[in-house]
């Protein structure tokens, strides 16, 4: 077997033994808590090994080589009329690079969960689901066409429904259960439809076939759809978006997101930021040339101009959320949807490295800082109210330390932090290419600053403002550890991406990695790396600025002079209604409960009480009372005509022939016997007499 | 001169219906057994008159005769002691009495 052979196997074989260690748990080793995270995190540790060594195998090649020569098996499958559906893996440089951050992350969170899951009741199914969970993401990862991605990216829907719901005696856990599965929902919906659109057009769902065939591509981007002024490139690619906007919590679809924070931490920062939410973005960048056939004549396709304005929007809509929530994972709830909202404008304006780069970074820091609130979470006793926390550097130093590292790459603290990188990838393409979005992220950035700065000073940093906060302790290694190793991705794995023309780092970065090696990596999925914008000081200074004036002002308001207990936050003053109206969330939950949920709940109140109580019953009912009418005349009939005029009518009649006959001849005298007996005789000789004897 | 067959035929006759009409009118059950007799002694003239008139030299007749009676005697003796049995359990003999053979 040559290595080629060997990484298709091992490629196929990643998704494995996640599935095998669900199933196990599932059906022997429920029992035993111990076995179960043990066959989990193996089974984990066995895809994390095969998906790394397929990773800096290929890495090895290089991205042009890897274009050209893709790792791809494919099996028919669903045999259709004249084509099969094809089932199969395929690596090129965007699945390498995601298979690498979603096994590592994904195996930091499997090992945290040991610490924060210890004592649950459903310990075992916890591991199960999130086994589940990891298969979902890991297929996804390496579907080879967009059928195979859409039934892992419903695999996890279900996870994720199963996981937010875990602890289903609560009330909110399962509301927040179901909304997320109905909100997702809506986008997978109109998801599948674009999928099954393209496939009448195109007759395959191969990515190979699609994505990297440009005559596929350019028959699709002439061809007009049934939307008019629409091409069906632009219609397919607006209605996969639909999928991405639900599954990566994008305005309007955003409102699932914060509510999932029910679930346990390990899962907030598995699913809800590092992979699932990904899975949306990750979607889009792998379709991105699709979405942008035809750019060259244009500002932008549809599909493109759909994301910039969406991105764009959830980017800041969020991040004013996020600054005034005091419920330590809802902040970082609403730093998700603001950051993937960078991802999907940044493919709006085009920049899809870029895009796959913050994706990368934004795994490493958000699942770092979620791990991190759970920390701070057990540690303090399960608080969760930032406004009762505070002290807690001294007492949880790592968990600290690590918290600020994530939350400085997630302001784009300058240099040092993974964050800034990527997030200045994308601003400078920004720049370059639509102000307008640039000046939005920007002001985007600085409210991330401020709202991590504040959640760090709040929770860190001042006195406690609860016992809670006052007996907190440091969490066990299991849970620290994977801190630890996050910490040092969300540090340094900026570097692998630093852009060539950068003043003196650039040089650094060329002696490293050959330049900006994730550019050029990525950059060949679709073929040749595109040119990356030069370098410009103006945005850098401006992304740097945003971020470090957010950090100031954040620090100014609540490090300087830290909270008292019972002490309200000092932006209510400042901001008053508009205050009100954050913490609110803009109230689009009560918008959409008065115009989506009440209505759906009256009509099935109407369909239920009118419907079917009022006239499916009630013709049924209706028969039943007529069939109960005619049985009753049946049996009327019955008894008193058939049954007692004829059957058993003619049974009496015999009966009493019978007794009259008895009581009259059968008196038990033998006397009486021998007479009848005696006559018969003298009759019967008389016969034989008067008949036959006569003749001599 | 020899009395005429018929004589002892006439005579067994109304033996025979003398025996009958005891059987079925009396009330008594040792009176009906004594009708019994009767109607088999009537059986025994005949056939000894038939002998007599009709194959004189061989002794089957007699023979038959003797039988008859010692099958009449074992008859009896069955006879009366049913009548004994029901007696003790009925304490009668009363004929009309014991309706014992109908369903």
């Amino acid at each position: 077997m040559d290595l080629r052979q060997l990484l298709e196997l091992l490629t196929v074989l990643i998704p494995l033994p996640p599935f095998l260690a669900f199933a196990l748990i599932v059906l022997f080793f429920n029992r035993w808590k111990r076995l179960s995270h043990s066959v989990a995190i193996g089974a984990m540790a066995l895809s994390f090994l095969m998906a790394q060594f397929v990773f800096w195998t290929v890495v090895g090649w290089g991205g042009e080589a890897l274009y050209e020569h893709p790792i791809a098996v494919s099996i028919p499958w669903l045999p259709s009329a004249d084509v099969a559906l094809e089932m199969g893996v395929f690596v090129d440089p965007l699945t390498a690079v995601t298979l690498f951050f979603v096994s590592i992350t994904c195996l930091a969170i499997f090992i945290y969960s040991v610490g924060y899951m210890h004592g649950d009741p459903r310990y075992s199914r916890f591991f199960a689901y999130i086994s589940l969970f990891a298969t979902g993401m890991l297929g996804l990862t390496v579907s080879d066409n967009l059928l195979m991605l859409f039934i892992f990216w419903e695999i996890m829907g279900l996870c994720s429904y199963l996981l937010i719901g875990f602890w289903f005696e609560k009330p909110s856990a399962y509301r927040a259960a179901i909304k997320a599965f109905l909100t997702t929902r809506i986008g997978d919906v109109i998801m599948l439809i674009g999928i099954a659109y393209l496939y009448t057009q195109t007759g395959t769902l191969s990515f190979d076939a699609i994505l990297r065939n440009e005559e596929v591509l350019h028959e699709l981007a002439i061809t007009p759809s049934v939307i008019p002024t629409l091409s069906v490139a632009a219609a397919v690619g607006l209605l996969i978006f639909a999928g991405t906007v639900g599954k990566s919590a994008q305005f309007p679809l955003h409102v699932w997101l914060p509510d999932a924070m029910e679930g346990p931490t390990p899962v907030s920062a598995m699913i809800h930021a590092a992979t699932m939410v990904s899975a949306g973005v990750y979607l889009v960048v792998r379709m991105f040339p699709l979405l942008s056939v035809g750019l060259e004549h244009a500002a932008g396709t549809p599909p493109m101009v759909a994301m910039a304005v969406i991105g764009t929007f959830s980017a800041v809509f969020a991040a004013t959320i996020a600054v005034a929530q005091n419920d330590i994972k809802r902040v970082l709830a609403y730093s998700t949807i603001s950051q993937l909202a960078y991802m999907v404008a940044a493919l709006g304006i085009g920049a899809y490295i870029a895009a796959a780069f913050h994706l990368v970074t934004h795994a490493f820091f958000k699942a770092l800082l979620f791990l991190g609130s759970g920390s701070v979470i057990i540690g303090s006793h399960h608080e969760q109210d930032m406004m009762k926390m505070g002290g807690l550097a001294k007492r949880m130093p790592v968990t600290f330390w690590t918290f600020l590292i994530g939350g400085l790459a997630l302001s784009g603290f300058p240099i040092i932090t993974a964050g800034f990188w990527s997030k200045d990838e994308i601003l400078a393409h920004a720049w370059a290419h639509n102000p307008t979005v640039f000046w939005a992220l920007a002001a985007g950035a600085l409210l991330t600053a401020f709202y991590t700065m504040r959640q760090i000073c709040l929770t860190f940093l001042g006195e406690p403002r609860s016992h809670h906060a006052e007996h907190a302790h440091e969490t066990p290694w299991v849970m620290t550890g994977p801190l630890v190793v996050l910490a040092l991705f969300a540090l340094f794995f900026g570097f692998v991406g630093i852009p060539e023309d950068f003043p003196v780092l650039g040089e650094v970065g060329k002696g490293l990695f050959h330049g900006n090696w994730f550019h050029h990596f990525v950059g060949a999925t679709i073929g040749k790396a595109p040119k990356a914008p030069p370098f410009d000081p103006v945005p850098v200074s401006l992304s740097v600025g945003a971020a470090l004036l957010g950090l100031l002002v954040g620090w100014l308001v609540y490090g300087r002079r830290p909270l008292a207990e019972g002490q309200t936050d000092p932006l209510v003053r400042w901001l008053g209604p508009v205050h009100t109206i954050l913490r609110n969330k803009y109230y689009i939950d009560e918008f959409y409960h008065l115009v989506f949920v009440r209505p759906t709940i009256w009509l099935a109140k109407v369909a239920y009480e009118w419907i079917d109580l009022g006239l499916i019953d009630g013709i049924l009912h209706g028969l039943a009372r007529l069939s109960e009418v005619w049985g009753i005349v049946s049996r009327w009939v019955h008894r008193y005509i058939i049954d007692g005029g004829m059957v058993d009518g003619s049974a009496k009649l015999v009966g009493a022939i019978g007794r009259e006959f008895r009581q009259a001849l059968q008196t038990g005298q033998v006397q009486h016997y021998l007479i009848s007996v005696l006559f018969f005789l003298c009759t019967f000789a008389l016969l034989y007499l008067l008949y036959l004897g006569v003749t001599p | 001169m020899m009395i005429p067959l018929s004589w002892y035929l006439i005579l067994a006759a109304a033996l025979f219906c003398i025996g009958t009409y005891g059987v079925l009118a009396r009330r008594n059950a040792i009176a009906i057994l004594m009708g019994v007799e009767l109607m088999l002694n009537a059986v025994i003239l005949n056939l000894l008159a038939f002998w007599r008139y009709g194959e004189p030299t061989t002794a089957v007749g007699q023979a038959f005769a003797a039988f008859v009676y010692a099958v009449a005697a074992a008859e009896v003796a069955v006879g009366l002691a049913l009548v004994v049995v029901i007696y003790r359990s009925r304490r009668t003999t009363d004929m009309d009495q014991i309706t014992l053979l109908k369903w």
